[in-house]
């Protein structure tokens, strides 16, 4: 059955789809945001079922993770780009309020690559009915309100089961190998993982997670390291026919060549061919600011967002060699506690001129005294640039201190 | 594949003679289980505000999985989640080697979680649990989930300044009639709303992260001068004391806007 994901719609979610765009323009003239969630929740509000109705007749691909999902479901739209136009939150905008939005504003499409907040994957799965869900990583986020990390795998676990869609997960995280083990149909990709803290004790039994040159298994069950089918090689992505295909990324990282290792998996699913779409990565650059490159000033500025432990220890990797400027706030987006800071071992910074900031910059400057890394502290971003010699300067920083930022640089894509 | 011994750090710059029969030995217990609010931290700032003392100090963290060693001078235990807590109790309780040390009269900060854990029961998952037993105190569920900045008046025959710190935690509580709170709440609910944590002989307890050492390098130095039997010379604590003013405002600006 193809459906007409607007014409084919029931009046009622007609009307909601109608106003939910409305809503959107709304907002954005009024300059009081980027509509992608006001129009949803408008939209849900006069047709609970909008997102079901919505993707019906679509062919859905669902991205969750702790971190990476917004660079993972941009790739993956961009592979997916092959077969046809493709409808995507792309904002960040991850809830089911955004997905609606999305989708509505999108109209016709075949296809859909959507983010979903880890905490709503269930809801979102059970709304769109996926051909393809990828599961990309589990680690502490935002401590004072998130869900303890084995019960969100366990959540996942339940929300996969006993479907056709097709998981796509990540090999080397055994929370989300725990999760997607039980899964009909699943490709296992080798995405790594740096942050082992959430995983030392095995989700299914209580045992201890093993670990030795990159495998691992559960002491005490069956749960271990399954053997991927698609692999990651320096700049090469290796499909499960042993196809290589290189990968010219404009985003910095292993771990977003990984990701883009799970985008061609994904769109594998859909019958695109890697060879086809891994050139299609090379043109997503920044992703709202994340990854931006601006020039400020005779400064070469870049931004990288971390929004938790498991994201800075990343974020340590993908910075170059240059001054580096960190910015903490924690505001309620970010997490009220800062204690995590401890969490993270900065001692990747040694040797490069260190330059702190945010509101809660003074936790920053005790943490990094104890991790003995010599540093500066500023009143603001502005002071940071005018600190630093014309060249290049990272900029690390956590949800709300990266949006200020990204605010200064005149809200930077 | 892993190491099965407990992982051994020898802290210290180089040249330095740690690790040897007279280090500090901070002993660190169920990273594996009660690590979930930083907890690393005060392992950390020990050991550091110790070697720039010129101590010679060694970290050991022990799994919830393997023996208790009993030569160490500093016993931590954090904070973690229901489940993980309860399993932290049934091995701990099954392997007694912190009773043993502490019988002896080791020094030990306990967190949160691990606070809750040295008393005679505490709830988890709905269930009552039976704690470690080691002081007179006990833990149950209260009506709400304390989560924020917390601030008290330090127990004066400590001789620590004012306490700060952030708690989450849904537990209360209570201690029995010998024992000591290590503070009186004048921001945060604590162990009740009026008192905070507990002190006995060489062991805390707290509800405060933060971590709870790194805003309060006082605590800290107190728990260094019980394990090497000697008050501890002042060190530069520019960054701390700007940390702690900063937290100390932002509770008092709450506290008054509490009462506008």
């Amino acid at each position: 059955m193809t459906l007409d994901p607007i014409g084919g719609l029931p009046l009622r979610a007609k009307v909601a789809s109608s106003v939910s765009r409305t809503a959107a323009a709304l907002s954005r003239a009024a300059g009081r945001g980027d509509g992608s969630v006001i129009g949803g929740w408008l939209g849900l509000k006069i047709d609970p079922e909008l997102l079901r109705h919505l993707s019906a007749g679509r062919r859905v691909a669902l991205v969750s993770g702790t971190n990476g999902k917004t660079t993972t479901t941009r790739l993956t739209a961009a592979a997916m780009g092959v077969l046809g136009e493709v409808a995507t939150n792309s904002l960040g905008a991850n809830m089911p309020t955004g997905h609606t939005s999305a989708l509505a504003r999108a109209g016709h499409t075949p296809y859909a690559v959507l983010e979903v907040d880890e905490h709503y994957l269930s809801r979102v799965i059970a709304a769109t009915d996926p051909v393809a869900v990828a599961l990309l990583n589990l680690s502490r986020d935002q401590l004072d309100r998130a869900k303890e990390v084995a019960m969100m795998a366990t959540l996942w676990r339940d929300a996969v089961a006993d479907r056709d869609t097709h998981v796509v997960a990540n090999a080397d995280d055994p929370m989300v190998v725990f999760a997607a083990r039980g899964a009909r149909h699943v490709t296992w990709v080798a995405s790594g993982q740096r942050w082992h803290e959430d995983s030392w004790v095995c989700p299914a039994c209580g045992s201890h997670i093993e670990r030795s040159d990159g495998d691992w298994r559960c002491a005490g069950c069956d749960l271990r390291r399954p053997v991927p089918q698609w692999t990651v090689e320096a700049d090469v992505v290796v499909d499960p026919a042993g196809g290589r295909h290189p990968i010219t990324l404009q985003l910095p990282g292993r771990v977003n060549r990984a990701n883009a290792a799970t985008a061609l998996a994904v769109a594998a699913q859909f019958g695109v061919d890697p060879a086809k779409a891994a050139p299609l990565l090379a043109r997503v650059a920044s992703i709202a600011g994340r990854y931006a490159t601006v020039e400020r000033d005779g400064r070469t500025v870049r931004l990288l967002l971390a929004k938790n432990p498991a994201g800075w220890l990343e974020a340590f990797d993908m910075a170059e060699p240059a001054p580096t400027l960190l910015a903490i706030n924690a505001r309620d987006p970010d997490g009220l506690d800062t204690s995590w800071l401890y969490d993270v071992d900065f001692s990747p910074l040694h040797g490069r001129r260190v330059l702190i900031t945010g509101d809660r910059a003074m936790d920053l400057a005790v943490r990094l005294e104890v991790n003995e890394i010599a540093f500066e502290h500023v009143s603001s971003f502005g002071r940071a640039l005018a600190a630093v010699p014309p060249g290049r300067l990272e900029v690390i920083a956590n949800y709300t201190a990266f949006q200020d930022i990204r605010a200064e640089l005149n809200r930077v894509n | 594949m892993s190491t099965n011994g407990p992982r051994h750090s020898a802290v210290g710059r180089l040249g330095e003679d740690a690790g040897t029969e007279s280090a500090l030995r901070i002993v660190w217990l169920c990273p594996d289980l009660l690590s979930t609010y930083g907890d690393r931290g005060n392992m950390l700032i020990l050991a550091r505000r110790a070697y720039v003392r010129g101590i010679p100090v060694e970290t050991i963290e022990v799994r919830s999985d393997q023996a208790v060693p009993q030569h160490g001078d500093i016993y931590l235990l954090g904070g973690g989640e229901d489940g993980p807590q309860a399993l932290a109790a049934q091995r701990l309780n099954a392997n007694q080697g912190l009773h043993r040390a502490l019988e002896r009269g080791a020094t030990a900060l306990v967190v949160c979680a691990g606070y809750q854990l040295v008393g005679t029961t505490f709830f988890a998952k709905g269930e009552k649990c039976a704690g470690l037993g080691l002081l007179d105190l006990h833990s149950d569920r209260g009506p709400t989930r304390a989560v924020g900045e917390v601030a008290g008046t330090a127990e004066a025959a400590l001789g620590l300044p004012t306490l700060t710190g952030f708690e989450n935690h849904g537990g209360r509580t209570h201690l029995g009639p010998g024992l000591t709170p290590l503070a009186r709440v004048t921001a945060g609910v604590g162990n009740d709303g009026t008192t905070e944590g507990v002190w006995r002989g060489k062991l805390i307890g707290t509800y405060m992260h933060g971590p709870v050492l790194a805003r309060n390098p006082a605590l800290a130095d107190l728990l260094i001068s019980w394990a090497v039997g000697s008050t501890v010379d002042a060190i530069d604590d520019t960054w701390p004391a700007k940390l702690r003013s900063e937290r100390l405002a932002a509770v008092r600006a709450t506290v008054r806007a509490a009462r506008l």
